[in-house]
């Protein structure tokens, strides 16, 4: 298949591996303190699972798994918040399916569809606009949430909701900014990111510029990545290259989609419909300022907390969880008490096992029998303490 | 009103006149054989005819509840039909009588009903099966989604044929006969309105004809169909029933570019989706390229393929193309796309 198969050429692969391994020789990282390299999207995490690529890096090389899935970092309480707001009659609540199982205090909404509600899912903000057309009698409400890569197409379904005058229409709006998010990682003092891998949809629309911070003020190279296995594999071969030359700055692997100055229409319609709201919950993260994003003043009108209400509801993470720490690389999701046992994808604690795009999931889906063997060979040979 | 706009009543389900007149003039023409000509509340089989093909009977049920009710392909008729004989098929029976029972909605027009009694007929004649007994009842609007349709079916399985999926051995070869999702592609984008033009369509079909002449063949250790769950789930079930795993190849699944393209955009697998004409084949290293043969020599068939084998670490293994080994878990439910 064109514009795919080019992306997943086994030859070239085996050429970048090679090479790979041959550069990372000359590392100032080791197997026992290999360089850590975060891959902040969600999408990049799958596309390591599903390609193995973590299996074909040298050892001197590690991915660790970032906040990137929109997803994953929901709260569970504005979960619950999405709940109560479809409860009420008359309510059409459309989301992206990936967030239909995220568990809120309350359950999630697909149990609250099961208890009623009316919850669809939608694969656009403009499909709940034309829900909204279609049934005047109706309130239709759209679960708003992703950072900079679904931010513009939620602006553009406002604009044109506020052109034709839809009063039966609003979004709950759990839009969050990257930046701030890669700002408070690097700021925090344990954890350890050598590298980052940047996330490609995201820089579609923000351009390189936004990026120049971690290179400049945190002295992180950053290679922006496109989601292919090749486009993964020669990213890291170029991090490893800014490493090796002691280097330092924004580059762009995924030129073939990321402008440097971004997607300015896009820009400009999100400059119009949100504005950056302060501090943000996370989850597993927790408060994280200027992270967060609200509607405009002259979109006042189609904020669904606005119109509906709904309760604040601040729900504490599970102290036994450790959902903060694998999003910030300090541990592995199969480290944590609840992998496996407490939290699976069938009866998921965190949004990290829900999401497709979720480290644990990943991790569950791809990895989890190897370590279960593992441990069971560990546990057979009597190195288990 | 002209015919053509005529809906299932609720008088359609009475036991009257109408209940009657629809019987008669709907499905005793349509299906039209001496069983179900007899009209007695049961359809009497002769035991001679049907032992005379085999030793034992399969005997198999099914429901179908699908939106949309007609599709590129096929419609909730056909796929009615093809789904319970393929059942039977798999077993290694010769597929012989069906039954069926219509749930309408009160509003279904009548010509939708005509077209989906009409695609049973002619699907089941095709395949020389009977359809000798059936049920209807109508619900009140809101009741149900507009039909949904049970089908059960007899065949008979002949005395030399024992498939099974605890006869798999390691070293087996898993062979499909043909391109995978077709189906679960086209519904998935009529359903979600997804609005894309696929050059594909529902690969429903009766697999009877295919399969009958691989009966002859020794090496033979289970068949399955892979409906819902996909090819995944079935491996899932062989791997379970036999106590060994299957690893299969990426690069050697056969998945026609269209619906390879929506898996891409949504993040989703071919493996997972549903197929209604399309089959899962484990068999002996030696016969593996007769059944090849064979299955290629029938249009049904034309792209079977082998993509994997058994193993005896007892997992469900896909090996990509870029030669790293990543174990298949079956999804706990149905697939989500992702967000972006």
């Amino acid at each position: 298949m064109r514009f795919v198969d080019e992306f997943r050429d086994p030859k070239l692969a085996r050429t970048l591996i090679q090479r790979l391994h041959q550069r990372a020789a000359h590392l100032p990282f080791s197997a026992e303190k290999p360089m850590q390299i975060m891959e902040v999207c969600g999408g990049h995490t799958h596309a390591i699972f599903k390609f193995g690529l973590d299996k074909l890096l040298p050892p001197q090389l590690e991915f660790i798994h970032g906040p990137g899935c929109p997803v994953c970092v929901l709260p569970m309480g504005r979960i619950d918040a999405c709940c109560e707001i479809a409860a009420h009659d008359g309510v059409i609540f459309c989301t992206f399916g990936d967030a239909l199982r995220v568990p809120g205090k309350q359950g999630s909404l697909l149990q609250a569809r099961e208890r009623g509600a009316d919850v669809r899912v939608v694969y656009s903000p403009l499909d709940a606009l034309k829900l909204a057309r279609e049934n005047p009698q109706s309130q239709v409400v759209f679960f708003a949430l992703g950072f900079e890569t679904t931010l513009p197409v939620t602006a553009v379904t406002l604009q044109q909701a506020r052109r034709e005058g839809l009063n039966n229409f609003t979004v709950f709006c759990q839009h969050i900014s990257l930046m701030p998010t890669l700002r408070s990682l690097l700021q925090q003092d344990d954890v350890r990111i050598d590298a980052f891998l940047a996330p490609g949809h995201v820089s579609m629309v923000t351009g390189t510029a936004p990026y120049h911070f971690i290179n400049e003020e945190f002295g992180k190279p950053l290679v922006i990545s496109g989601f292919e296995p090749l486009d993964m594999l020669q990213s890291v071969l170029m991090l490893v290259e800014q490493v090796c030359e002691a280097s330092c700055k924004t580059e762009n692997q995924y030129r073939r989609v990321v402008p440097q100055e971004g997607n300015l229409l896009a820009q400009e319609a999100m400059r119009e419909v949100f504005t950056l709201s302060g501090s943000s919950e996370w989850r597993g993260l927790g408060i994280i300022e200027d992270s967060g994003i609200s509607l405009s003043r002259a979109y006042a009108t189609f904020d669904a907390e606005i119109r509906f209400r709904p309760q604040a509801q601040p729900v504490a993470d599970d102290p036994r969880s450790r959902c903060g720490e694998v999003l910030t690389g300090r541990c592995k999701p199969h480290e944590c008490p609840l992998f496996g046992t407490g939290c699976t994808p069938h009866n998921a604690f965190g949004a990290l096992m829900v999401s497709s795009e979720g480290a644990c999931a990943a991790w569950y889906q791809y990895r989890h029998q190897e370590t279960a063997a593992q441990e069971r060979t560990t546990e057979g040979v009597g190195q288990d303490e | 009103m002209s015919e053509h706009k005529e809906v299932v009543t609720m008088a359609h389900g009475s036991g009257g006149r109408a209940m009657q007149q629809m019987i008669e003039r709907l499905f005793l023409s349509a299906f039209d054989n001496p069983w179900l000509s007899e009209r007695e509340d049961a359809a009497r089989l002769s035991i001679a005819h049907l032992s005379a093909q085999g030793d034992r009977l399969a005997f198999t049920t099914d429901s179908y509840v699908i939106d949309p009710v007609f599709f590129p392909g096929g419609n909730i008729g056909k796929l009615a039909v093809c789904g319970t004989a393929n059942d039977l098929a798999v077993s290694g029976a010769t597929p012989a009588y069906l039954s069926c029972g219509f749930i309408l909605e009160e509003g279904l027009p009548l010509e939708d009903l005509h077209k989906i009694v009409n695609a049973m007929a002619q699907t089941a004649r095709e395949a020389g099966i009977a359809i000798v007994t059936g049920d209807t009842k109508v619900v009140q609007r809101g009741a149900a989604d507009k039909i949904f349709i049970n089908t059960t079916g007899i065949g008979v399985i002949p005395a030399d044929v024992r498939w099974a999926a605890c006869h798999i051995q390691a070293g087996d070869k898993v062979i499909v006969s043909g391109t995978l999702g077709d189906h679960g592609a086209t519904i998935l984008n009529l359903r979600e309105q997804l609005g894309m033009t696929l050059e594909v369509e529902s690969d429903c079909a009766v697999l009877a004809p295919m399969i009958a002449p691989v009966r002859a063949l020794s090496g033979i250790r289970a068949l399955r169909d892979a409906t819902r769950g996909g090819v995944n789930a079935i491996l899932h079930e062989f791997s379970a029933a036999s106590g060994f795993g299957i690893c299969i190849d990426e690069t050697a699944i056969p998945v026609k570019p269209a619906v390879r393209g929506i898996c891409e955009l949504l993040g989703l697998e071919p493996l997972n989706f549903a197929n209604e004409g399309k089959l899962v084949v484990v068999v002996s290293a030696q016969e593996e390229n007769a059944v090849l043969k064979l299955l290629r020599s029938h249009p049904l068939g034309a792209d079977a393929a082998t993509i994997g084998e058994v193993t005896e670490n007892p997992r469900v293994c896909l090996r990509g193309a870029l030669g790293v080994s990543r174990q298949l878990m079956l999804p706990h439910a149905e697939p989500l796309p992702r967000i972006c």
